[in-house]
Formats: C-alpha cells, sequence, structure tokens
C-alpha cells in the first residue's frame, strides 16, 4: 500500500502556490503539514483527493487489493474545512448515508452508525439534528464519518478546529489507531498531533518548500 | 446511489426544501391571471394551456440554482466528486430527486390549476400529461445550468438565463401538444412525441454536461 505523489505542483489564479513536492507514504506513515496560514496546505490537500487538479506531477495510488488503474481519491477519506453534513438531516441519517454512499474499498469494513457516534463520545445524541449541535460537536460527528466507511487513507484538514482538549485527545487517540492497523494519514495542522514517527513538510508558500523529519 | 436519492428527497420536503416553495410560487403566477385578465372564460380557457406551461416553467427554474449550491455548501459535493460512482450516475440520480421533489409536486398541483383557468377535462388532462413528460427535460437542462454556476454567489438568476434558450423548446411542444389535444384539426401526437425525444435526449446530455462542468468548477 503506497500514496505516491511526484513533483507536484498548484497554481492558484496566476501564482504557483508550490511546486515540486514529492511524498511516498507507506503502511502506518503519517505526514503532516505545517506552515502559516495562505501557504497552501490546503491547496495540496485538495490535489491529493483530486479535487483540484495540479499544474505539473501526480498522485498514485499502489495496493494488492486495489483494482489497477484506481484513482488516489477513491482510497481517500478527505475531511475538509466543511463538515460536510446535512443541518436539516438527523446525525444518524447523516451517517448512514455516508456509509452507504461512501461503499467499502475491498480489505476492510467500517464500524456501523451507533458504534461511530459512541467511539466519538456522542453516543447518546444521534436522533438530533445536525444542525442542533455545537461547532464542536459537528467536528466530531464529521470526524465519525472516516469511522463508517473504511478508507486506507485519511486527508485531514485542520481536524481540530473548534475542539476541546478533550475531543483533541480523542481523534489523537483514533488517528493514531489508524495508523497502527496500517492506515496512512495526511493532515494539515497548526496544533501537534502527537504522532510519533509522522514526516513534517513545511509549507512555505510561493518561495517553495521543504522536507524534514520531525 | 438510493440513498443519495432518499436523502435528496428528504431534503426537499424538510424546512428550507424547495418543494413546496415551487408550488406556491406556480399557484400564485397562474391564480392572480384570471385577476389580471378579467372574467372572460372563453379567453381563459384559450389560454389556459399555455399560462399553467409558464407558470410550470417559472417555478421549475427557481428551484435549480439550490440543486449543487447546498451541497456544495456544506463540503458534500467535494466528497460526491471524491467516490467512484461514475458521476454522471451520481448527477443523474440528483437529476432524479430535484425532479421528483420540485416537478412531480408541479404536475400534481396542475389539474386544480386548470380550473382556475376555466379548462376542460381534455384541456387538463392534456396539460397534466405533457407537463408530467416536459419537466423532466427543465430539471435535466437546467442540471447542466446549476453545474455551471455552482461556484457563484446567488448564481440563480443567471441558471434560469443560462437555461431558458434550452428550455423555449420544451415550452413550445408542450403547449401546442396542449392545444392540440383540444382544437380539432391539429394532431396531438407528433408534438407530443417530439417533447418526449427532448426529454429523453436531455435525461441523456443533461448529467453528461452537468458532470463536465462540476469535474471543472473546483476553484
Amino acid at each position: 500500500m503506497r500514496l505516491t505523489a511526484e513533483t507536484l505542483s498548484a497554481r492558484r489564479g496566476e501564482d504557483l502556490i508550490f511546486k515540486d513536492i514529492s511524498f511516498d507514504l507507506g503502511k502506518g506513515e503519517a505526514l503532516v503539514l505545517t506552515g502559516r496560514n495562505g501557504s497552501g496546505k490546503s491547496t495540496l490537500l485538495r490535489v491529493v483527493a483530486g479535487l483540484l487538479r495540479p499544474e505539473t506531477g501526480r498522485v498514485t495510488w499502489h495496493s494488492d487489493a486495489a483494482e489497477s488503474g484506481m484513482r488516489a481519491a477513491e482510497a481517500c477519506h478527505y475531511l475538509g474545512h466543511r463538515n460536510a453534513m446535512k443541518a436539516e438531516l438527523s446525525v444518524s441519517e447523516n451517517l448512514s448515508f455516508w456509509k452507504d454512499f461512501f461503499g467499502d474499498v475491498r480489505g476492510g469494513k467500517g464500524i456501523s452508525v451507533g458504534e461511530a457516534a459512541e467511539v466519538v463520545g456522542l453516543g447518546g445524541i444521534t436522533h438530533l439534528p445536525f444542525g442542533y449541535l455545537s461547532a464542536g460537536q459537528q467536528r466530531r460527528m464529521a470526524f465519525a464519518k472516516l469511522l463508517v466507511s473504511r478508507r486506507p487513507v485519511w486527508i485531514l484538514d485542520e481536524p481540530t478546529a473548534a475542539l476541546d482538549v478533550n475531543a483533541e485527545g480523542v481523534l489523537t487517540a483514533l488517528i493514531k489507531a489508524h495508523l497502527a492497523g496500517g492506515g496512512i494519514v495526511l493532515a494539515a495542522t497548526h496544533q501537534p498531533l502527537g504522532l510519533e514517527n509522522a514526516k513534517e513538510l513545511r509549507m512555505t508558500g510561493f518561495a517553495g518548500v521543504g522536507e524534514e523529519r520531525w | 446511489m438510493t440513498a443519495l436519492l432518499l436523502r435528496d428527497l428528504r431534503l426537499s420536503v424538510r424546512a428550507g426544501g424547495g418543494a413546496l416553495i415551487g408550488v406556491l410560487f406556480f399557484m400564485t403566477v397562474v391564480a392572480v391571471i384570471p385577476f389580471g385578465v378579467g372574467p372572460d372564460l372563453n379567453l381563459l380557457s384559450r389560454i389556459g394551456p399555455a399560462i399553467v406551461w409558464i407558470g410550470a416553467l417559472l417555478s421549475a427554474l427557481l428551484g435549480l440554482d439550490r440543486m449543487f449550491q447546498t451541497d456544495r455548501e456544506d463540503g458534500s459535493l467535494d466528497l460526491l466528486l471524491m467516490q467512484e460512482h461514475p458521476l454522471v450516475l451520481t448527477v443523474l440520480v440528483k437529476c432524479l430527486a430535484h425532479w421528483l421533489g420540485n416537478g412531480l409536486p408541479l404536475v400534481i398541483a396542475s389539474p386544480l390549476l386548470g380550473l382556475f383557468m376555466n379548462m376542460d377535462e381534455v384541456a387538463i388532462g392534456a396539460t397534466m400529461l405533457t407537463l408530467l413528460v416536459g419537466t423532466p427535460a427543465l430539471t435535466f437542462i437546467g442540471a447542466v445550468g446549476a453545474a455551471v454556476a455552482v461556484a457563484l454567489p446567488r448564481g440563480g438568476l443567471l441558471v434560469s438565463i443560462l437555461v431558458l434558450p434550452l428550455a423555449i423548446p420544451v415550452l413550445i411542444f408542450g403547449v401546442s401538444a396542449s392545444y392540440a389535444a383540444v382544437e380539432d384539426p391539429a394532431p396531438f401526437m407528433p408534438p407530443f412525441l417530439i417533447l418526449v425525444a427532448i426529454t429523453m435526449f436531455f435525461t441523456v446530455l443533461g448529467p453528461l454536461g452537468a458532470a463536465l462542468a462540476l469535474k471543472n468548477a473546483a476553484d
């Protein structure tokens, strides 16, 4: 299982945001993107998720279980700034919709909606409309979405936004469990997630990028 | 895919959904016509099918811009685009859900509004039938416009203007088929079959175009 990016560069309007970014992530590896606001972290994540077309380079996904020619995006869960949940529908309706729609990739199964809500610490309130929840609870439920269906790669854009310390701990534990289960995590964050053995990619915006290890 | 259909249907009937708004607008448009035109029953029944069709067209245009925009606003669209279901199929299902939620209520409301216009049973039946066949085409044409304008804030009016030229043939053949049913010399089948053809044509082309536009709308 490998997620490989080769000489990626992306453009917003006229300007190159970053260029020549390459990385190669295998089972259980994490890449943390850091850098100030506007340095292109989210753009890079969207390129990897297949939501933006890169100017140059490509993202490829190799796996024994995957059919050949599978797009990298299909192996990914993407948690963006927005939660992708409908305020009008109840939490369980939201989660079971995504569970059905995502399906499972070969070689893994998601957990049930109830369990997923239990795991993020909000077991009793799945009957409420999503719009009734607080910002932090909404974020936790958006995270539960990653659990109801199995994807080997998690792409997380500011996963800890709006979360209290306790919830951050829960999420970090989930990310670690995902890595321990052979998953791959790409995260953009300002807070250290407390992951051992994570590569760090420091984004610097227009000036170029440097890669180093913690 | 069934999950997507059910979710969109649920959303269209819950708070903020467009189903009721469309029907209310349709009723408003048609209900004010007799007041404006005056109590000339012959004139009303003569212009009836055209007015009902125009009302339905305007209400169908009204709800179009929300088709993809709500999903874009809360980030769902990104996740829909990432999945391996062919995007065309996803768009097709979203169109079907949109039609069931917004188009079908118009068809069901049309007989009542036909009464407002002093139309006889045959004219009401023909108008309802042509609406049933024609409104899906409006949804599929509108999907392309909605997909093109998805990134624009307040793109609602723009969507209507973009799709109006393509929606005009639907209106023409829908109305002429309705008239052909009541006025003797004109045959009913040719305009009705052309309407069916238009709907089938855009059932194929609409989702294709919309999927293409959505893929390239990423900013």
